[in-house]
This record gives C-alpha cells, structure tokens and sequence, in this order.
C-alpha cells in the first residue's frame, strides 16, 4: 500500500508533523493483553465492586429487573455499530425506533412531543430550564430543593454563564414543596418553576396545584422524572409545561452511574426550542413512509453558535433499550410493575417504622423512604455490609438538616427477606450502643 | 439498473409496520414473580395521584417484539456490514469483548452510590482509563464526566472561563476556525463568550498571521481541531500555542481527530491547554445509532482546580476514593461520574492494544486514508493538496458540471454497499465529500470503495440521472425532509 501511495515508509505519512513534538518512544501504558486476560482482568474488577451485595439504594439509578430481550436486540450489530441516521434511507431502523421512542414517551409523560433522548435525566433537566428562559424569555428559575442534589448542582453549572438566577424553594412537612414559599418566591422574572415528581424523597407532588401558580405568574412549569417506573401507576404531569426525563428505569443497567438515557419532552408549541435529535415521518416519492431526523434548523451543526443547545451524540442504543423495555411491559405490565413497587415500598415502610421514625409520611410516596434513627445511618450500614445488604443513602451529606436520616428504595427486585433482615437490623441497632463511629463510618461511606 | 461491484447485492427484507399497528389487548411479554408481602390498594396509598390509563401504550407479545426490532436492525447499515466512512466520525471496528466486560456482573450493577469499599473495582476501571489516557495525551490531569465531545467541550471551556475568572477577567471571545464542528461555537455560546470566526490559509491551516491579528487580552481561548477537519495537521502549532500564551490565551484542542495522533505525537508536547476525547470515536466504543458517547477533558496543571468534582483520589491506605471538597471547581456536568459503562469498553480496546497496538493504529488510519485518496485523485477535485492524516477531503467541483453534487454521489454510494461518507463539511469546502477509512478496513474494503467510487464519477458522465435518483435499492427512496420539516410529524397517533 505504500508503493501504491508512492511513500518509502510509514514515517513520511507523520513528515507534517514537526519532529520535535513526534514520540519516539513507546507510550506507557499496559502491554498488549490476550482476550482471555482482558476478561479475566475485569472478572477481577467485578469482584471487587459489590457483586454479591444486595441493595436499598435508589436516589436516581434504580435496579429494576432488565428482561433479556434487550440485550439480544441491541446486540444486533446493526444497531450497535450504526452512526447517527443522518442518511436516512439506510438508517431507517432506527428512525423507526426512536419515532416510537417518542410516541411512548408522549403517551407516559401526558406530553405533545419529546426527542430521541439527552446525557440522563440532571443535564436534561438543565436543558429543560434554559428552554424556558428561550421559551418566555424571562431569565430566572425556581428550584425546589427536593429535586434530586446532583441535578441541582449540574443545573448550577449550566446556569452559571446563562445570566440564569436560580432561586430554592425548601419542603414542608409531608415532603412536598413548601408552597406558601414558593409562591413567595416566584417573581415576574421566573421563567419556570423546576420540581421532581415523585420527588428525591419519593414523594410525589401535588403538580396541579404547583401548576396553577407557576402559570398564573406567566412561569412554565418543567417537571423532572428521576423514577421512570412511576408512570405505571402515578398520574403522569399533564399540566406541565416541560417534562425532563431520567429513563434509566427501563431497562437500562444501574452501571456505576451511566450511559443513562435523559429525555425532554413538552408541548407541540414549543418544539422549535427544545433541544436535541428529533425524528419525524414523511414520505419518498413513491409516497411510501419513511422516517427522517428533523427540525435541524435547531442544532448545532447548522445554527452553530445560535443553536438551541450544543448537544450533538446523545443516549440513542440506551433509548432503544427504553424502548425494547416499554414494549415487553406495555400497557398492563408497566402498571403491574409499579404496583409491585408500591407494594414492596409499603412493607418496608412499616416495617421500618416499627424501629425508626419513617418522615414525609403525609403525602404518597411512590418506591422511596426516608427513614431517620437515633442512630448515624453510615454506622448502620456498616452493620449491615456484614450481612451483605448496602443500606439506604444517608441525607446528611445533602441534607444536613435532617440529621440521622436515610434514602431507602425497594423496587420488584428487593425481596421480603432482605426487607425483614434489614428491619431487624435496624432494630439491632436501635437497641445497641453505637459502637466507634469512626472505623464504621469509613467503611460505609 | 448495472452494479458494477461485488459489493453489494439486493435482497429481500421484511416490511413491518409501527409497533402501535401490531398492539392488541390481551398480548404481553412480561411476566412477575408472585408478590411475597401483602398486595396493597393503590386508590388507598396514591388518592387522586394514582393513574388509571396508559393510553395508547402497546400491548405486544416476545416474539412480535423480537421480529420487530429485528426486521427494523436489517434496515440499517453498520460498521459490521462494511465500511463506514465517515468523515470526523471514527467508525471503526467495536470489539465484542468490550461488550462482554461491560455486562459482568459488578461492573453493570454496581450502584454509583454504593459504599466506596465495595467500589473499588470501578474506581480502578476510572483510575487505569484516567492513567492511560493522561499519557497518551501528555496532559496532567483529567475528568471522565462529560457524557459526549460536546458535553467534554462544555466541561472544557467552563475549566477556561474559571481560569481566566480567577485572573481577575473571565475574558469576552473565543476564536474558531471556519473549518470547525459547528458544536465548538455552539458549546462557546453556552458559557457566555462570542464567537470570533478564524480564517483558513490556502493550505487549509490556521493563518498564523490572522491569528496574531486577532488575538488580544479579549480573547479566552482558541478551540483547534488537530489534525482538522481537512484532515491536515497544523504544523505551526507551536506558533499558533506561542502566540496564545504569550497574551494569556488558551489553546483548546477538539480530540475529534485524536485517531490520527495516538502513539505518534501528545497534544499536551505541542502546547495544548486543555482537551477533549471521544471514546466513542478514537476508542472503539460503539455509536450505537448516534449515542451513548462519551467526552474524557485532559487539562494541564493550572486547570486541575477547576476539573468538575468529584475527582477520584488515591488514598494513604492504597485504596481509591471521590474527593468531592474542591471549592474552586466549575462544579458538576452531569450526575454520578460519567458514562462509566463507556469507560470499560475504552479500557478494554486500550489493553486488547497496548503500546504497539495503538501506535500501528493510528499508522494504518493515516495509511487506509492516503492509499484512499491516492485512488481518488483525479476523479474527484482534491480542494487542498496538504498530506492527509487519517481523512481525506474532496469536493463534487468536476461532478456539479453535470449537476452532481456531493449528496448524490453519497446516496449513489449506497447502491454500491457502502455508508456515505460525510457531505458538505467542513464549510470551507464547498461540495465536500470528507472520508474517513480509519485502521478497520483491509485492503480489499478499500479497494472496493476506491473502484466504487470511481465507477459514480464514471456514471456521472454517462448517466447522471442514475446518479441524482439513488439511492436505487434501499426500502425508501430520497425522502421529503422538506415536508417532514414543514408539518411535522413527531409522534403517532391513533387513527
């Protein structure tokens, strides 16, 4: 091949670079590995990384059960090493795929239309906010602290250079928005009002009531879903403006955080300002259906600088695993589902109230609780690494002040066994004198 | 209608409607176990929160999904079908055992918020893919946050601005050449700067006397894509850093391109500040339909307190950890710490290569891309006679005398078994055909897309309406992006 370039050697290839910044030496990295090691090497990771534990963890990555479907479907090349379906005739599969993406989503979120998906559900969330500020053209937003810690700081982030004031608005007692305060901080420059339902606590908000004063102050209403399996069986926000989806529920592995699958979904009249790959049906000439990308006038690659957001690869093989979710369950069995959350959560909520004060308790709660005990959670779930459970995520570290208290999620996944053994272990520990906080605390943080 | 290759070939596929056309009640695929605690009323815990009706959701058996999604993959073209080459893009080969690694158990169902004991494992995953992409790079410190290239560019330039913030003046602009991705302004925009456009030279490179034109103390930084989007290397990059840095700019360096460089040559040796990865390009993970990516920022030492928290640490006792106090940090882009499952798969391509392996990766991209346009050369108009790297660029200039313009001659291409490549960019050529082999393809691929290509320019000739109808053999024919746009429609709806 180089005779035929009429190159002497592969050097003369790199000549345009110059030659005191070429390395001539070897990168130092690890040496060439055999498949057999490389497996091997990551069995080792693997092990180290909590494979044999059972978890109460929700807080934004829940483990629901992935039915095996998925996996063979998006391990069919085609889609998994596909480019974005910009040549729309040889990309119709996935077209078609993500024009049902979003039909399902519209019909779960009681939105118009959503797009084919952003990072995870805290930049979508963020994106959801600036669309807002695009969309009144007012510049600030309301927060209300509920929403999930992490989303909170990445909007901060985003909001930072945007000319975009956030304002927080705390919870009351039963765990909703303190709406008293929220109508105190809701100004004339509000473009939304940004919650989670069910929220960080699990609590699911009163929307229509937060609907009415976010509009009746001009502001849009931007609704964040962390717990995507609470659309089986939790009215969906139809009165909001801007849903800002984490769709990580549905089939897509709890993974150390990520891919993760962010979806924004909002009215039909607001569509030119949303963000993101959006796909669209037409026809070829013959008038045959086909499905295209669309509304590009809104991206980056043609509006550059002006675009709607600068998001360009998005979550697409993690939405098709949404997908492929939405479809094995559908109608009846995303109820079903849910129901079965509800139900586990429940349990354990009166099972663990039996030892421990079990807060936000007047208003419904969906597949989380929080549970506060005399007790430093971080020395109860050192307790409970022992018998293999990792225990609920202590809030102090976002909420100081709710002291001792603790983030539990029971999903269909979590068993009456592990419910009653941590139960009792919450009783053990009630009854015991702390032991050296410190030692425990290091292991369970 | 001729086909000259033995590439391709027509056959039959499976027509198949919309899922929501093959729902009926009574059909499902799922199944739960038997509830082992009491059934609860959801009226009595929900109240009027409870939903009753999930609408028009389908109601589908196993196999009609299985069919489904099937007949729906056969529509598609991939890298596992043949060559992709699109330009910037980096469709290269994406190992299975990658994909085996990523679904062991502890690595796909460690939770982010699990215990750092019992993570330890994922944490070396994040610590080695850091190390290595730190020395493959030159840079000194890095963050595996950002979920794609543009979020990494965002990442990036917040890292700037706080740098430049902290200096007492976060600066006004940030100066892009014509030739880049149209994320890079867009990403400016974002946090606050304007953009100022920077003229290419004859030879497709930044005009280093431009540069010094425009530079001043406004500006925060220059964003380069190196080698660019022309696929040339900027071979005054030490003059185009020297002029930066000498009035207190940055030099932001897109790793779009990075496939050319890896093993050869370090951005942080030739004055790059800070710099983004894709993963999903230069290390194999797979693109997946258009995502998920994922965009690593390296950073040399006086942007490491700005690098998003938390960073990963080793502590006294030998194991890792998140370090989350970092008061002078942009803050958080995305939750939790990144596309984690993208990072497996790149560490896996990274350690299935080693040292030699990716430097004789990068050699035969730069290689596939010269034989390619060594092929080519007189059947299409080369705009710029600058060495390749691992792309080359041409332009439709001797196909338009007949009405042929770029697009045509990539859906034409699709009859003969290929992707197209990528058309009309960068916007400094016009009618581009940008074509990327990268070191996936054999000789027999390329010369297979060689002789493809030179039998359109032949048929443009000849026939050009064969040419501007293709493609030829796909289900659907040029489909009415006008008419999508116009009146769109975004979801179905019952009829």
């Amino acid at each position: 091949m180089l005779e035929a370039i009429g190159a002497r050697s592969i050097d003369d290839l790199f000549a345009p670079i110059p030659a005191e910044y070429r390395l001539n030496r070897e990168l130092k990295i690890p040496r060439q590995m055999a498949e057999s090691e490389i497996v091997e090497w990551f069995q080792q990771r693997s092990k180290e990384n909590g494979s044999e534990y059972t978890s109460f963890l929700g807080a934004g990555a829940y483990m629901h059960y992935r039915p095996v479907i998925i996996d063979s479907l998006i391990s069919r090349g085609e889609f998994l090493t596909a480019y974005t379906p910009y040549q729309a005739e040889l990309s119709q599969g996935t077209l078609q795929a993500i024009f049902e993406f979003q039909t399902m989503i519209c019909e779960l979120t009681g939105m118009e239309v959503a797009n084919a998906s952003m990072y995870d559900g805290s930049t979508a969330a963020a994106e959801a906010a600036m669309m807002a500020v695009r969309v009144t053209r007012r510049s600030s937003v309301v927060v209300a602290k509920s929403l999930h810690p992490e989303y909170r700081e990445v909007l901060a982030t985003y909001a930072h250079h945007q000319g975009m004031p956030l304002a927080i608005v705390g919870y009351s007692d039963n765990g909703r928005i303190n709406v008293k305060e929220l109508e105190r901080t809701i100004t004339p420059e509000t473009a939304c009002v940004l919650i989670q339902s069910p929220n960080f606590f699990g609590t699911i908000e009163d929307v229509l009531s937060i609907a009415e004063i976010a509009h009746k102050n001009g502001a849009l209403l931007v609704v964040s879903i962390a717990e995507a399996v609470s659309l089986g069986i939790v009215e969906p926000p139809r009165e909001a403006d801007i849903v800002a989806m984490e769709a990580q529920s549905f089939g897509v592995p709890v993974g150390f955080g990520g891919p993760y699958c962010g979806v924004i979904a909002t009215r039909e009249k607001f569509v030119r300002q949303m963000p993101g790959r959006l796909a669209g049906q037409t026809t070829d000439p013959n008038g045959k259906r086909g499905f295209v990308l669309t509304l590009a006038t809104r991206e980056q690659h043609i509006r550059r600088e002006k675009a709607t957001s600068n998001i360009c690869t998005n979550q697409a093989l993690v939405a098709l695993m949404v997908n492929i979710f939405m479809n094995v369950y559908g109608k009846v069995g995303l109820r079903e589902l849910a129901k079965q959350n509800l139900a586990k959560t429940a349990y354990a909520a009166d099972q663990f109230g039996k030892h421990a004060q079990i807060l936000f308790s007047a208003a419904p709660r969906f597949n989380e609780f929080v549970v506060k005990t005399s007790e430093d959670p971080y020395v109860i779930n050192g307790r409970l690494l022992g018998h293999k459970l990792v225990g609920g995520l202590p809030l102090k570290k976002f909420y100081p002040e709710l002291g001792n208290a603790a983030l539990w999620c029971c999903t269909e996944m979590t068993t009456r066994t592990a419910i009653d053994t941590a139960a009792g272990m919450l009783a053990e520990s009630e009854a015991e004198e702390p032991t050296g906080d410190h030692a425990v605390e290091e292991v369970a943080r | 209608m001729k086909h000259p290759t033995p590439k391709a070939t027509r056959h039959v596929n499976q027509n198949e409607g919309l899922i929501f056309e093959k729902s009926s009640p009574g059909k499902a695929a799922w199944k739960l176990p038997p509830l082992d605690i009491p059934e609860v009323d959801p009226a009595k815990l929900l109240g009027k929160a409870e939903r009753k009706d999930l609408g028009h959701m389908p109601e589908v058996s196993e196999i009609e999904i299985i069919r489904h999604f099937t007949r729906l993959s056969t529509w598609n073209y991939a890298i596992d079908l043949g060559m992709y080459p699109l330009g910037s893009c980096t469709m290269k080969y994406n190992p299975r055992v990658n994909e085996v690694v990523a679904r062991l158990e502890g690595i796909a169902n460690g939770h982010p918020y699990q215990p750092e004991k019992i993570s330890q494992g994922a944490l070396r995953i994040i610590k080695t893919l850091s190390d290595c992409l730190l020395e493959i790079t030159g840079m000194d410190g890095i963050t595996l946050q950002p979920a794609a290239g543009a979020h990494g560019e965002l990442t990036g330039l917040l890292m700037v601005r706080a740098y430049h913030e902290v200096k007492g003046n976060p600066r006004k602009k940030v100066l892009i050449p014509d030739s880049a991705h149209g994320t890079n302004p867009a990403t400016a925009a974002m946090v606050g700067y304007a953009v100022e456009n920077l003229k290419s030279n004859a030879r497709g490179m930044v005009e280093v006397s431009a540069l010094e034109a425009q530079m001043n103390e406004d500006v925060a930084a220059l964003m380069l894509t190196n080698p660019n989007t022309l696929g040339v290397f900027e071979q005054e990059i030490h003059k185009i850093a020297g002029i930066l840095h000498a009035k207190g700019g940055l030099l932001y360096m897109d790793g779009a391109n990075m496939n050319a460089l890896v093993g050869k040559v370090r951005p942080g040796d030739f004055g790059v500040d800070v710099m983004h990865l894709n993963l999903h390009k230069t290390f194999s993970t797979p693109h997946g339909g258009g995502g998920p990516g994922s965009g690593p920022v390296a950073i040399k030492k006086m942007l490491e307190p700005f690098l998003p928290k938390p960073v990963v640490i080793s502590k006294p006792d030998g194991t890792l950890g998140f370090e989350y106090d970092r008061s002078q940090s942009v803050g958080r882009v995305r939750s939790f710490y990144g596309n984690f499952g993208m990072f497996v798969r790149a560490l896996a391509y990274i350690l299935a290569n080693g040292p030699d392996g990716l430097r004789q990766t990068t050699e035969d991209a730069v290689l596939n891309a010269n034989y390619i346009r060594k092929g080519l050369e007189g059947a299409y108009d080369l705009p710029y006679a600058t060495p390749s790297m691992h792309e080359v660029v041409f332009s439709d200039k001797l196909q338009t005398k007949k009405g042929v313009r770029t697009m045509d001659i990539a859906k034409r291409l699709i009859d003969y078994g290929f992707h197209p490549y990528t058309t009309a960019f960068p916007l400094i050529v016009p009618g581009a055909l940008m074509i990327e082999p990268t070191e996936s393809e054999g000789r027999e691929e390329l010369d297979l897309f060689v002789d493809a290509m030179k039998s359109i320019a032949q048929e443009v000739e000849e026939d050009p309406q064969t040419v501007l109808n293709a493609p030829h053999t796909t289900r659907v024919s040029r489909l009415d992006e006008t008419a999508a746009a116009r009146k769109p429609v975004l979801r179905w709806k019952p009829a």
